[in-house]
């Protein structure tokens, strides 16, 4: 169980920052979990009041609040068309609808949790997010970086032209995943995400050109192949490393079959 | 089958309780406790096997609101057991309420008690123990005869002889023949040899083990508890706390949930403990994380099958060994390995020449098991049934033909079920119906969807019993108010199964009133007749005909005091429609004058109380069918239908025979798919959380139906026979088979994960 | 401690609470005793309240959080629940009712933003729910029933 000395909703992302620089403070986000373990935390710093709990859209980019929650995300009309209700089914069987009503893609990203949909989605698109101070990296760049003291404001989602397809392989319906895969088409370039290896999501491009001559069941295949010879995975109580790979070759090879399909459309 | 027309009984009443629980009415034990109740928390062990050799609790007691924190060297020293059963226990007396010797990962070294939560917590997280760390036995195949003891005290005792002995790490042990089953298995065309694995399943009800305690005004100990078993628990306590049984009441509000985890006491003592120290109330809430890792979870059991066929089918011998796995303690450890036989091999009564079932049940360095849903009888039909249909499928005869050509019929002698005569069975019946409700044809042929998935069905039947025979007791109480109301009293629990319910439509059938006019009141040991509680599919059997009984008794005794109204004798009074008539008049007594005319100038008390027990056990059975599809690629196996017809005898309540039956089927569905027990290094569930240990959502268990065929009981109330436990046998076998016709490889351990599925080849292809 | 106000139940609620007290505990602590604990994990939906409408783990929420905002417990809806729990209450679902006002209150939260929904609806929208005694399909057949009714009506 928790324990939290004081707690204090922030006005503004300056004093959030500063009180983030005291060891035992914590920024809180959807608070998910805040039962598990023996934390103790002095402040608990909310920024709710911060008013980063909006997805604002404009013709470049969807500038999404670090407060916004995860069923927003699965709800929200033109994020979910932008990209082909890859978010919504990124989100939608993630424990319940009142879970999702709480958990944050803020913390969810922040975590850079191995199981997390949302890395692996988002990891997906050309996609940033913005820390204070910091400023605005790349959200690749981001899930590499060690966890420190700055604050996650925003995920800006670019709007550069996706062709994306998500999908999970879970043993119980809304449980966390076995494997969790997204591919997509931005940039010219084809990008497979593999999460919950269980390690953090990790990218895999197509650097060979496998795909170049065009979407078959063949250049399919090898191109998942490919994915699958270049991550790491490992094994714990939901699967071991080896069913790990095989899931990783035949989710990004179906994935890879529909973005074909999207592309002949 | 016909059967008469009843009023109140086949009737899909609400249940009485319905209301108040679906509007959130604070009717459970965390909801009545009193606020000045200290909080009760308990130190566990992190080792599997240990000795406490110092344990030092002088910073916990310092902490501010601690009232106290005790210690193996602050209890009773005589050993007890926590099953709830008739006693003599057939559970060995091998537990303190704290021991020096903690015998697995979660065993409990200190009980704290404190003003708060908080405190409490704390006061745990500041007790120092040194442990004399000693090595394990975690694998229940090598348990028996290991130089390891997982109890090598010598105050243990077995209260009935049942094979056991601690110096062996055996609970119990057994063999049991009957034929020549080595001269007919030689005779056999094919003889399958197969072993089967089930794990140490959690029941995993939504309220955790729970108990709140305090002196009442006598100064008794008052006890309310989440508990399917009241007097029980008042016998358990009693041995371990070493006070007199009258002085203690036991009493359970409303229970979210038992399926046979609160047929132990795993709560009851510690809190139980502490007010007898403290002089005050006190609760004990297990988190989640201890109802999983110090419940009283299924035995986990490996049962080897010998079924020995000629080629037209004919299953001929059915040898069968269980190992059972007790772990650290023995509650329910004798008793539940024996269903596995008992309740799997008289399914093929019609064609069996000779059988032979032996059991070991033994102690190891893991989580206590207990009694769960099914109770031994669901592993051993997960085996037997999986052996029959693996027989079907190489002799390439329809699975449903297999068990026509085999099972047991009506009016049959059972000699693998003690000899009892099947007097109603529908099982015939049942395969009948399922098959055409669910179209086996149709869905049983495996078919290809495109993209790696597959659609084909598995089937299994199961049985039960009703009681245990010549040992439980169930009584009722049926009392006429001045209203011409009735008030029945019951030492059964309700755990949400309905008992309440259906015994009272029982009682209105009897007294010709409406079920509204029948209030119910149970389970109290200071106000309810002796019952052995709700266990074993004994209430609405064996309770059911208490109430029956006690009603008759009731009508006779309302007729004299008729008959002392009009003056006459009683002889000439009848109970007709609701009324007391005298004969060849028009004269009738109503309820209500009776009622009245009891509390005035009468020697006569409008009431009865009658206990009832059985001979014979009468089994449920049930066929379940299942739909699959199922992704070879990735394994992933999804339930379109699973469908199913039972035997209850008559169900009293068809609605909640029916609930019964679904949520048997989605725990049937969980232990099969996706709820897993891996412990780690010291014995430890892994899944020991609701985020690790995954019972079925909504989105998990496809569509289900449940029918029903009527068979009539002779020996049960109205022709009724049980339901509860039945109902988780056939997911584990059907699950199987359809995996088998999906994939070509049976897969003989539970559950059955996609990764298993997806990585292990068929030998065919 | 934090002084806090919660409208609560359609009434101003204010308490002196420390910085980690979990909204579940609060409302229990106000009377609120429908609201249950099943887990520590945020796995069971047994503790599922409005918050300004919207269903949320009240196990998962600081009621130091909570403070000036509108929060609505089953005790607090019981006219609304009456409205569909008897078809629940028909089927026999009730069961032990330990996951009943969870599953009620986020039943609610549903027929709010989808007053018919499909069935596949229905169980998505309360996958979040566990109930281990049902089996959930007399939860759904009961729901089905309501809005049924409310069609022949």
């Amino acid at each position: 169980m928790i324990s939290i000395q004081k707690y204090e909703k922030v006005q503004s992302l300056e004093q959030a920052f500063e009180l983030n620089q005291g060891k035992k403070n914590r920024i809180i986000g959807g608070m998910m979990w805040l039962n598990m373990g023996h934390t103790k935390v002095n402040t608990a710093i909310d920024i709710s009041g911060l008013g980063l709990n909006t997805i604002e859209e404009t013709d470049e980019e969807f500038i999404i609040g670090a407060m916004v929650t995860l069923r927003q995300l699965e709800q929200h009309e033109s994020l979910n068309s932008f990209t082909s209700d890859s978010v919504k089914n990124a989100v939608k069987d993630i424990v319940g609808v009142q879970f999702r009503n709480m958990a944050t893609i803020g913390g969810s990203l922040w975590g850079r949790f191995g199981f997390s949909d949302l890395l692996t989605v988002f990891l997906a698109m050309d996609s940033y997010v913005e820390l204070y101070p910091t400023g605005i990296v790349s959200l690749k760049e981001f899930s590499e970086m060690k966890r420190d003291n700055s604050i996650l404001v925003n995920l800006i989602v670019k709007k550069t032209p996706i062709k994306i397809c998500y999908s999970a392989m879970r043993a119980q319906r809304t449980d966390f995943p076995v494997l969790a895969c997204a591919t997509s088409f931005v940039n010219g370039e084809y990008r497979a995400v593999i999460g919950a290896r269980p390690a953090k999501a990790k990218v895999v491009l197509d650097n060979e050109g496998i795909l170049d001559s065009g979407i078959t069941e063949e250049t399919a295949t090898k191109f998942a192949e490919y994915v699958a010879a270049n991550i790491v995975t490992g094994s714990n109580n939901r699967g071991g490393a080896k069913y790990r790979k095989h899931l990783a070759l035949v989710l990004t090879m179906r994935n890879i079959m529909k973005l074909g399909g999207d592309r002949n459309d | 089958m016909e059967h008469k027309e009843y009023k109140s009984i086949n009737k899909s009443v609400r249940k009485k309780d319905a209301m108040q629980l679906l509007l959130g009415k604070p009717v459970y034990t965390e909801d009545i406790v009193p606020d000045n109740a200290l909080v009760v928390k308990l130190l566990r062990s992190p080792h599997a096997n240990a000795i406490v050799k110092t344990i030092n609790t002088k910073a916990a007691k310092l902490v501010p609101g601690v009232v106290d924190v005790y210690t193996w060297e602050d209890v009773p020293q005589s050993r007890f057991t926590n099953a709830g059963q008739t006693y003599p226990e057939p559970s060995p007396y091998d537990r303190l309420i704290i021991d020096r010797h903690v015998r697995f990962s979660g065993d409990v070294v200190a009980i704290v008690a404190a003003e708060n939560e908080k405190a409490a917590s704390k006061a745990v997280s500041l007790i120092k123990v040194e442990y004399d760390v000693l090595e394990p036995v975690l694998d229940f195949r090598t348990a028996k005869d290991n130089k390891i003891l997982v109890h090598p005290e010598d105050n243990w005792v077995a209260p009935c002889e049942v094979g056991g002995s601690n110096k062996r790490n055996l609970v119990a042990s057994e063999e049991n023949t009957h034929g020549d089953v080595d001269s007919v298995m030689a005779d056999c065309d094919i003889v399958l040899d197969r072993t089967y694995h089930m794990k140490a399943y959690n029941q995993a009800m939504m309220e955790t083990f729970r108990t709140y305690t305090t002196l009442d005004r006598y100064g008794r100990l008052h006890v309310i508890s989440s508990t399917q078993i009241v007097f029980h628990v008042r016998r358990i306590l009693s041995h371990a706390l070493g006070i007199p049984k009258n002085m203690i009441r036991v009493e359970k509000p409303r229970i979210g949930g038992g399926f046979g985890a609160k047929q132990s006491a795993i709560s009851e003592v510690y809190p139980a403990f502490v007010t007898i120290k403290t002089g005050r109330p006190a609760m004990i809430i297990f988190t989640r994380e201890e109802s999983q890792i110090a419940g009283s979870p299924r035995h986990e059991m490996e049962v080897r099958v010998k079924l020995g066929a000629d080629k037209t089918g004919k299953i001929r011998v059915l040898d069968l060994y269980t190992l059972s796995n007790s772990g650290a303690y023995g509650e329910h450890g004798p008793t539940t390995v024996g269903l596995s036989g008992h309740k799997s091999i008289p399914m093929y009564t019609g064609s069996l020449e000779a059988f032979r079932f032996n059991f070991d049940v033994v102690y190891t360095n893991t989580m206590a098991a207990g009694a769960y849903r099914g109770y031994g009888a669901t592993q051993g039909i997960f085996a037997v049934e999986t052996t029959v249909n693996e027989l079907a499928e190489m002799l390439n005869i329809d699975p449903t033909e297999i068990r026509n050509m085999n099972m047991l019929k009506e009016g049959m002698i059972m000699p693998a079920y003690y000899n009892e005569l099947a007097a109603a069975c529908a099982l015939d019946k049942c395969l009948e119906h399922c098959k055409e409700m669910f179209e086996w044809d149709k869905k049983y042929p495996v078919r290809d969807m495109g993209n790696g998935k597959v659609r084909t069905a598995g089937m299994a039947m199961a049985m039960q019993g009703s009681s245990i025979s010549n040992v439980d007791v169930g009584s009722a109480t049926v009392k006429l108010t001045e209203d011409g109301t009735y008030m029945l009293l019951i030492g059964a629990a309700d755990m949400g199964t309905g008992c309440d319910t259906i015994l009272a439509q029982m009682v209105a059938e009897c007294m010709d009133c409406s079920v509204d006019d029948v209030a119910v009141f149970g389970a109290d040991t200071d106000a309810s007749p002796y019952d052995s509680g709700s266990y074993a599919s004994s209430t609405t059997y064996l309770t059911g005909k208490a109430v029956e009984k006690a009603c008759a008794e009731l009508k006779t005794k309302m007729c004299s005091i008729a008959a002392d109204i009009l003056g006459c004798d009683s002889e000439e009074m009848i109970f007709e429609e609701g009324l007391i008539r005298r004969i060849n008049t028009e004269q009738t007594v109503s309820m209500r004058e009776i009622g009245v005319k009891a509390q005035v100038s009468n020697t006569k008390s409008a009431e009865s109380s009658v206990s009832h027990s059985s001979p014979v056990s009468p089994p449920p059975f049930m066929v379940g069918m299942v739909e699959i599809e199922l992704d070879r690629l990735t394994g992933e196996v999804t339930i379109i239908d699973y469908m199913a017809v039972v035997d209850c005898g008559i169900p009293i309540n068809p609605a909640l025979a029916r609930i019964q039956a679904e949520g048997g089927i989605v725990q049937g569905i969980g232990h099969t798919l996706m709820e897993n027990v891996t412990n780690d290094a010291s014995g430890r569930p892994i899944e020991s959380s609701f985020m690790q240990y995954k019972v079925p959502t909504r989105l998990d268990m496809g569509n289900l139906k449940v029918e029903f065929e009527h068979s009539y009981e002779p020996t049960g109330p109205f022709g009724a026979k049980s339901i509860g436990e039945i109902v988780i046998n056939t997911p584990g076998p059907a699950l199987a088979h359809a995996i088998y016709r999906a994939t070509g490889v049976w897969h003989r351990e539970l559950p059955i994960t996609p990764e298993q599925i997806a990585m292990t080849k068929s030998s065919k292809e | 401690m934090i002084e806090i106000t919660i409208n609560l139940n359609g009434k101003k609620i204010s308490d002196r609470i420390e910085a980690d007290t979990l909204l579940i505990d609060f409302l229990r602590s106000h009377n609120c005793l429908s609201v249950k604990r099943g887990c520590e994990t945020t796995n069971c939906g047994l503790c599922t309240v409005l918050m300004d409408d919207t269903p949320i783990l009240s196990c998962s929420m600081l009621a130091a959080r909570a403070a000036g905002h509108t929060v609505y417990t089953l005790e607090g809806l019981q006219e609304e629940a009456s409205s569909f729990v008897g078809f629940i209450a028909d089927q026999g679902a009730d069961q032990c009712g330990f996951c009943n006002p969870g599953f009620v209150m986020n039943t609610i939260a549903l027929l709010r933003e989808n007053p018919d929904p499909t069935d596949d609806e229905i169980r998505a929208f309360l996958a979040g729910n566990l109930c281990r005694c049902s089996g959930y399909e007399g939860q759904l057949r009961g729901i089905r029933n309501y809005l049924n009714s409310l069609k022949e009506q």
